[in-house]
């Protein structure tokens, strides 16, 4: 056995604490990557109010890409309730699926990218369409973040090295997706509402 | 129960266990690896972003040294310069270019790689798990992590320093179009691209250091600790994580658009621009937008500067007094206003950009009110000094100089908040003096207090108290005889960001002054020195520290060992009892917070 040494960050409060402290850093993270989006939707608002704003069209794939990241909140969902329940191997089916569809929903917004681009909506033709890829770009690569820790989720299942039957890293892991997949429905109707 | 391991390469394993009870010491083995440099233990991350920042406080001070030389003696040359710096000095002249390189270098450096970095990364690091009674952070990984992210950006930008075209010149604010468009400086070339990867891998960093933070402070205070028997200090540490977590991603925003404009031909802050008779395609985008975006961070960013400078000295001051920090509540409640404030003012930098003067007007409304809650705190520092038995150790004086600076500094930042006056202040010397005497010097006063008071836990050593007492008196007279007279230059409307003021026939009577200024600067950069002596010096011939609590103090970081390992506490975490300024109660010097209230006990 290796050498271990144990810190203990807890038993000390003395009372119930509700909430797991990792679950907790996520949100305040949440609420950083929420005032990123809003600087860029604050000069989002102010650029269009001015004169030189041409309006556009979202292509029509990403409707397809928010059904997609939509199921992909509820097989999440589906993949937390099944570790709860200590059913590993409905879980780790979820958990690819989840993955796989996180994977799905980039590639169709990047074939949505290409169409726009072929068509001359370059990133650099308006400040409207720059705002437009900029957005959802960043949003895509926080999307692109959660495939990566659904990977190394996964790749842990078989790891002999450690059994974790835990269900704190999938909790953390199923809030951070529903926050990319709610913030993307924000996201929608934000361009959709205000172009 | 649920625990997370941590397999961190060398055999060790750290535990984590979150939610259970039980802890059991465990001997271990740490490797030179893992105890000094991956290190997941936040007094080493603090250590390492103390001195890390202390390296580039001597960079970013050497900076200033040398562009004051070029503005107290802009006849001279110094040959030495071309040998230290090549063809940015040709014939011992700074070239302009490379002036504004300095300068922008300089501010850069400070106010970010020292006053956040070094300052807040060091004690919010170090004091936290200390003093709310928790083994470690929230995410000592993550805490790790951070470090590492500031120390990536910190080679970055070191590494900007030397390219061909320079480091970025536009200013710390870094305003375009000037920062966007490569033609149009030498210092807008590859050094800006490194400066603005460079800043996001700082963002980054102090993203996961704000979040641990918080997190640590709102989920593991020991048993008996609540909000309101926080030392002022954690609470100091608070506001200034969430001002940061809540400010530098818009600042992440607004570098990333500039990143775009400058590489990838976006228009988001560029329109209608000639440069060198050349017309830009750049249509539709704004430069204005951009101050937007910078200010929202930048103004919040000075206070999360300021503010642990702000909690270590209400902290320094009551300790050395032997008295209660007067109206602890309304220090909390005054930070906490600060902290609010700070998001509602940032136009006030925007005056003269021709900001709807209506809009004007809320601002300066709302930047006039922040010196409500500023003098309830300098109010309540002087009283808690009042009668006090003062004990003028070096962490005091730093802490004293502190409040002397505060008030200094922030008289004149009520000129500058009236957008009437500011039309005739911007942009000068003006406010040099005020943003240097109000947030660099003071925060300094702030970081050196912290230092001198926290070294012996540190290091389990002193500092040399003489070297302390010099190092004091040279700083706090230099600092005053150095920013006093530019307030004076200022109102006599000399411009910041002039490279030479001596062909200007209306600035002219000033070439004595800056020369005096110039040579004072000098000394007190020596006397940094002095202080940087003291401490690699003290960290292995020192005095030794003897007893757990050396300066008789009542938070709970004196109760660990003197020397105390990973996990703080060999024992059981202690249990708090009182807040944390039982200082001269019921007759007692001092009772620290792990001791219970006795039944005789007056009210508490
Ligand atoms: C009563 C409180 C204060 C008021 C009313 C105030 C007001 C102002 C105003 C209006 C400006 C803009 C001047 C100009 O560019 O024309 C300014 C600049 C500045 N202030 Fe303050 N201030 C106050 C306190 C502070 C504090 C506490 C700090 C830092 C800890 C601070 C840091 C700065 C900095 C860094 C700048 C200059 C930034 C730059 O242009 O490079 N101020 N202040
Ligand atoms: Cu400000």
């Amino acid at each position: 056995m290796m050498a271990a040494l144990k810190i203990d960050n807890s038993g000390n409060t003395g009372r119930q604490r509700k909430m797991h402290p990792h679950k907790f850093t996520l949100w305040i993270g949440i609420g950083s990557i929420l005032m990123m989006f809003a600087g860029l939707t604050s000069a989002y608002i102010v650029k269009r109010n001015q004169a030189s704003w041409t309006s556009f069209e979202l292509p029509k794939v990403f409707w397809l890409a928010t059904g997609v990241i939509l199921v992909s909140s509820l097989t999440m969902f589906l993949a937390l309730r099944n570790i709860r329940q200590r059913q590993m191997a409905r879980y780790r089916i979820l958990l690819m699926t989840t993955m796989l569809l996180g994977i799905a929903f980039v590639l169709l917004q990047t074939f949505g990218f290409v169409q726009l681009w072929k068509n001359g909506q370059t990133l650099q033709s308006t400040v409207s369409y720059s705002f437009l890829y900029i957005i959802v770009g960043l949003h895509a690569l926080h999307v692109v973040g959660g495939v990566v820790a659904l990977v190394v989720m996964f790749l842990k299942i078989f790891s002999t090295r450690q059994r974790n039957y835990s269900a704190v890293p999938v909790e953390v892991m199923s809030t951070y997706w529903h926050f990319v997949d709610v913030l993307w429905i924000y996201l929608l109707l934000f361009l959709l509402m205000i172009k | 129960m649920s625990s997370v391991e941590n397999l961190t390469g060398h055999g060790t394993a750290v535990h984590i266990d979150t939610e259970h009870g039980h802890h059991e010491e465990h001997h271990h083995h740490e490797t030179f690896i893992t105890k000094y440099v991956f290190s997941q233990d936040h007094k080493m991350i603090a250590k390492q972003f103390l001195i890390t920042g202390m390296i580039w406080a001597i960079i970013g001070g050497l900076f200033s040294v040398l562009f004051r030389l070029q503005l107290g003696y802009p006849e001279e040359t110094f040959p030495w310069l071309e040998d230290l710096l090549g063809h940015w000095a040709k014939g011992g002249k700074l070239d302009p270019e490379f002036y504004y390189a300095l300068v922008t270098m300089h501010g850069t450096i400070l106010v970010f790689f020292v006053l956040t970095a070094g300052l807040s990364g060091t004690f919010s690091n170090f004091l936290i798990p200390l003093q709310v009674g928790a083994r470690d952070m929230a995410s000592p990984f993550l805490n790790m992590l951070s470090y590492w992210f500031f120390f990536l950006s910190s080679v970055i930008m070191f590494s900007s320093l030397f390219v061909q075209t320079g480091p970025a010149s536009g200013g710390w604010t870094i305003y375009p179009p000037l920062s966007a468009i490569g033609e149009a400086s030498s210092g807008s070339k590859i050094g800006m691209d490194l400066w603005l990867v460079s800043m996001a891998m700082f963002i980054v960093s102090a993203l996961l250091g704000g979040l641990n933070y918080i997190s640590t402070i709102l989920n593991l205070r020991t048993k008996g600790m609540s909000m309101t028997r926080l030392p002022l200090t954690i609470w100091a540490f608070f506001f200034t994580a969430v001002l940061g977590v809540l400010s530098f991603p818009v600042l992440l925003s607004g570098a990333i658009l500039l990143l775009f404009d400058r590489n990838l031909g976006t228009s988001f802050y560029l329109s209608d621009l000639v440069v060198n008779g050349k017309i830009l395609p750049n249509e539709g985008g704004s430069a204005i937008l951009f101050q937007h975006l910078f200010w929202f961070l930048g103004h919040p960013e000075v206070y999360i500067i300021l503010l642990p400078a702000m909690g270590m000295s209400s902290e320094i001051l009551s300790t050395n007094s032997r008295k209660p920090i007067f109206g602890y509540m309304a220090m909390v409640a005054s930070l906490f206003a600060i902290a609010i404030l700070a998001f509602l003012v940032w136009a006030h930098h925007m005056f003269v950009t021709g900001l709807n003067p209506m809009l004007g007007g809320f601002f300066v409304l709302l930047t006039l009110l922040i010196a409500v809650p500023s003098a309830i705190k300098v109010f309540n520092w002087l009283t808690t000094l009042w009668r006090g038995n003062i004990r003028f150790t070096p962490a005091m004086l730093f802490a004293i100089g502190f409040v002397s600076l505060f008030i200094s500094g922030g008289l004149t930042g009520i000129f500058l908040g009236n957008s009437a006056l500011d039309i005739h202040l911007h942009d000068t010397y003006f406010v040099i003096a005020h943003f240097h005497i109000v947030m660099g010097v003071a925060s300094f006063f702030g970081m050196f207090a912290g230092v001198y008071h926290w070294y012996p836990k540190m290091y389990g050593r002193y500092l040399n108290n003489t070297l302390g007492y010099i190092h004091f008196w040279i700083t706090i007279i230099g600092a005053y005889l150095i920013f006093w007279p530019m307030h004076y230059e200022g109102l006599a409307g000399m411009p910041r960001r002039y490279y030479d003021f001596s062909s200007w026939e209306s600035f002219k009577m000033f070439g004595g002054l800056n020369q005096f200024i110039s040579f004072v600067s000098i000394i007190v950069f020596l006397a940094q020195l002095l202080f940087v002596f003291n401490f690699f010096h003290s960290i292995w011939k020192g005095r030794k520290v003897t007893s757990t609590n050396p300066w008789g103090s009542n938070t709970l970081e004196w109760t660990t060992p003197v020397n105390p390992g990973h996990g703080n506490w060999p024992g059981e975490i202690p249990e708090v009892h009182r807040g944390a300024y039982d200082y001269g109660k019921d007759g007692k010097e001092f009772i620290p917070q792990d001791v219970p209230v006795g039944a005789d006990e007056s009210h508490h």
